[in-house]
């Protein structure tokens, strides 16, 4: 089923929780919401789920307009960060339960819920109620419970961030692979930009109520369309320095004191004579290297497969991420090349991207 | 599994620490003094009391005897209630008010309340609740006399002159016509605060994910109540149930009121205020009223256990988290 969303706006008294969000989901899609905590997921998710009444805009499933179709006539299946299992019914009665009140016939009903139930590898649990199950095992249910009245559309209201670590990895994986196999279009809510990255066909990054961009997770990473995305996608978060950009000798040159960087023309030519602008590059687009610009070492954390380094230029600080075995040490001096194809750059008053638009 | 593991492996550094004897000394006298000003409260004001009354209902204690001449008469008093013309009546009468109070307002209207008034905005909700409370806040002599003024008899009375007259229905001396309307809507109207009260802060204290759970699975709003809210009450339910039926057993001051058990409308607690405390010859017989209000006792025990077994007590009381002690 598709979806789309026109304008479509929340307001709580002086509050914008959403604001003008314009977004186009396709058929068998899986799209995540990402941004920060509070900026207006969940109030979008429900919006979707017809819980809150827009107070602008209009909502369509395939065309048809679903702003004044109750959440019961929505068919749609959703997965809560705190689970929401029914704690007075068995995980059984929870799997049928959606069933139950659109009255699917009990034979099929019961099938269904098997079926889904050894899907997800909680056919021992049946007879169990929520209360005696680990948090692991909730969040299947949960799962299970959404899949089982086959929505024409699955919504996931960050699901796995009350997960450990190791479970949220496999949790992740499956539930991207059992969206796929089953073809259902789903929205995923996240503030965790690893989970958006590496599960949705696209991303809507949010912030403020405001939809910031809406694109596949690689364009959201290689071409930043605003410095809020640049700084929130991406772990460790890219590098900003103010510089100015000049034309010296027929090349651009990104400069402040102590910092002097040569520019690919297609990129420094649309941030010259701006005055200050912001440079942006990645800690893993820089290198620690035998020549270029000159620095000393400030602080080094060894992340395992990479030291992440903190790099003092002048009264500037970069982090870089360097190979353990160079072993540098607090107070080095080193030299820093920049991968000019990656550098990104910024208009510090609109914070817009001055290469995308 | 893991769990009674780590329980027993608690419990053998609980021994490591102490020594055996200390250890169950320890065990046995804790849990009694964490107790202890609960115990006293109850024994001083249940416990002791029930005492009383129990030995009381065995003399023919009374105005005319004094503290002095009274004597021992075993069960006379319970014989005589077993005899007595009055008890039947005044039995049917106190079921019919406890229970259809109960059904009706107590625990009815304020469960209807407690939905409604969670279903509409919340500024509104809150307005309507606070509405229904003012029953109970108002001074009983007045709240009746309002009633007595609304109910008087022909031609006078707000029914004769203004609600009922108007429509045709000619002027009655509705107390005595309708006493039970009455005594159940005078008690009623404040019993239904005390629910809805509670149910509502137990409504709201559902997680809203739960909430909006129910209805994208596919609930109405009316199927929510019935599938989840209803469930979820089942322990405020139980307590205002149990709470209720008690105290209307033994409340009577509207009662006393309204009609002084006139037109058919005594109840059982009133039957033993009247004999114990407000004699009409002035001989008030303590042995007698303290018997009367023994079975009361009795019955609301009765009640009460009844109530636990319907709603699956054992159920809804979950084991203690921690098992220190
Ligand atoms: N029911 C509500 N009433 C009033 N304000 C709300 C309500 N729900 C959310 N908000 C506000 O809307 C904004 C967005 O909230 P939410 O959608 O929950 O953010 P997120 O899910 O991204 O953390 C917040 O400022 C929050 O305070
Ligand atoms: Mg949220």
């Amino acid at each position: 089923m598709k979806v789309k969303l026109e304008n479509l706006t929340k307001r709580w008294g002086p509050v914008y929780a959403a604001r003008d969000i314009n977004l186009d989901i396709n058929d068998g899609e899986f799209v995540a919401f990402l941004g920060p905590s509070g900026c207006g997921k969940t109030t979008t998710l429900l919006l979707i789920a017809g819980i809150y009444k827009p107070t602008a805009g209009r909502i369509l499933f395939d065309d048809r307009v679903m702003n004044q179709v109750p959440p019961k006539n929505r068919n749609i299946g959703m997965v809560f960060q705190s689970y929401a299992l029914y704690p007075h019914m068995t995980v059984y009665e929870n799997l049928v339960f959606p069933m139950k009140l659109k009255r699917v016939p009990p034979a099929e009903m019961k099938a269904r819920a098997q079926r889904v139930a050894e899907m997800l590898g909680i056919s021992q649990l049946l007879d169990r109620r929520p209360g005696q199950l680990s948090g692991g095992q909730q969040q299947r249910v949960a799962l299970g419970r959404a899949l089982t009245k086959q929505p024409d559309l699955l919504l996931f209201d960050e699901p796995l961030s009350n997960l450990d670590a190791r479970l949220r990895l496999s949790m992740r994986a499956e539930i991207k692979r059992l969206q796929m196999d089953l073809g259902v279009t789903a929205i995923y809510v996240t503030h965790d930009q690893v989970e958006a990255m590496t599960m949705a066909d696209r991303v809507a990054v949010m912030k403020d109520g405001r939809l910031q961009a809406y694109c596949p997770p690689n364009e959201l990473y290689d071409r930043p369309r605003t410095l809020f995305i640049a700084g929130f996608v991406g772990n460790p978060p890219m590098n900003f320095i103010e510089v100015e950009i000049v034309l010296r000798d027929g090349v651009y040159h990104a400069q402040r004191a102590g910092f002097d960087l040569p520019l690919l023309a297609e990129r420094g030519g649309q941030a010259a004579g701006r005055g200050p602008v912001i440079l942006g590059i990645r800690p893993e687009d820089v290198m620690i290297a035998e020549e270029g610009i000159a620095g000393e070492v400030y602080v080094v954390e060894p992340l395992g497969r990479d030291d992440l380094i903190d790099v003092r230029l002048g009264d500037v600080h970069v982090h870089v991420l360097a190979d353990p075995n160079r072993r540098c040490k607090v107070g080095d001096r080193v030299h820093l090349r920049f991968n000019t194809q990656k550098i990104q750059l910024f208009d510090p008053k609109t914070e817009q991207s001055l290469l995308w638009t | 599994m893991s769990e009674s593991a780590s329980t027993a492996q608690a419990l053998e550094v609980g021994k490591a620490r102490y020594p055996e004897e200390k250890a169950s000394l320890r065990s046995l006298l804790s849990p009694l003094l964490f107790m202890a000003p609960a115990i006293v409260l109850v024994v001083v004001f249940f416990f002791i009391p029930v005492v009383i009354v129990l030995v009381i209902s065995l003399t023919d204690m009374s105005t005319a005897t004094g503290f002095n001449n009274w004597k021992w008469v075993q069960f006379d008093n319970y014989l005589r209630i077993a005899t007595h013309p009055n008890t039947l009546p005044v039995l049917r009468n106190t079921l019919m008010y406890v229970a259809l109070t109960l059904a009706l307002f107590n625990v009815g209207m304020a469960l209807v309340i407690a939905l409604l008034t969670t279903h509409i905005p919340r500024r509104s909700g809150f307005l309507f609740r606070a509405l229904w409370l003012l029953p109970r806040l108002t001074p009983s002599v007045v709240y009746i006399m309002m009633w007595k003024y609304v109910a008087a008899d022909a031609p006078y009375g707000i029914l004769n002159q203004h609600l009922l007259g108007p429509l045709g229905i000619p002027p009655t001396n509705w107390l005595p016509a309708q006493p039970w309307i009455f005594v159940i809507l005078t008690n009623g109207f404040i019993g239904a605060s005390f629910g809805m009260v509670i149910f509502t802060s137990a409504i709201e204290s559902i997680p809203r994910d739960y909430m909006v759970a129910a209805l994208v699975d596919g609930c109405s709003l009316w199927q929510r109540i019935r599938y989840l809210i209803l469930p979820l009450l089942r322990w405020p339910l139980l307590f205002v149930t149990t709470y209720q039926t008690l105290s209307l057993l033994t409340s009577f001051e509207q009662i006393l009121l309204l009609t002084e058990g006139q037109f058919g409308t005594e109840v059982w607690s009133l039957w033993a205020y009247q004999r114990a405390l407000s004699n009409y010859w002035g001989n008030f017989q303590w042995g007698f009223g303290a018997a009367l209000a023994a079975v009361l006792v009795l019955i609301g025990v009765v009640m009460a256990l009844v109530y636990m077994r319907y709603f699956q007590f054992n159920q809804l009381v979950q084991e203690p988290k921690i098992e220190a002690l």
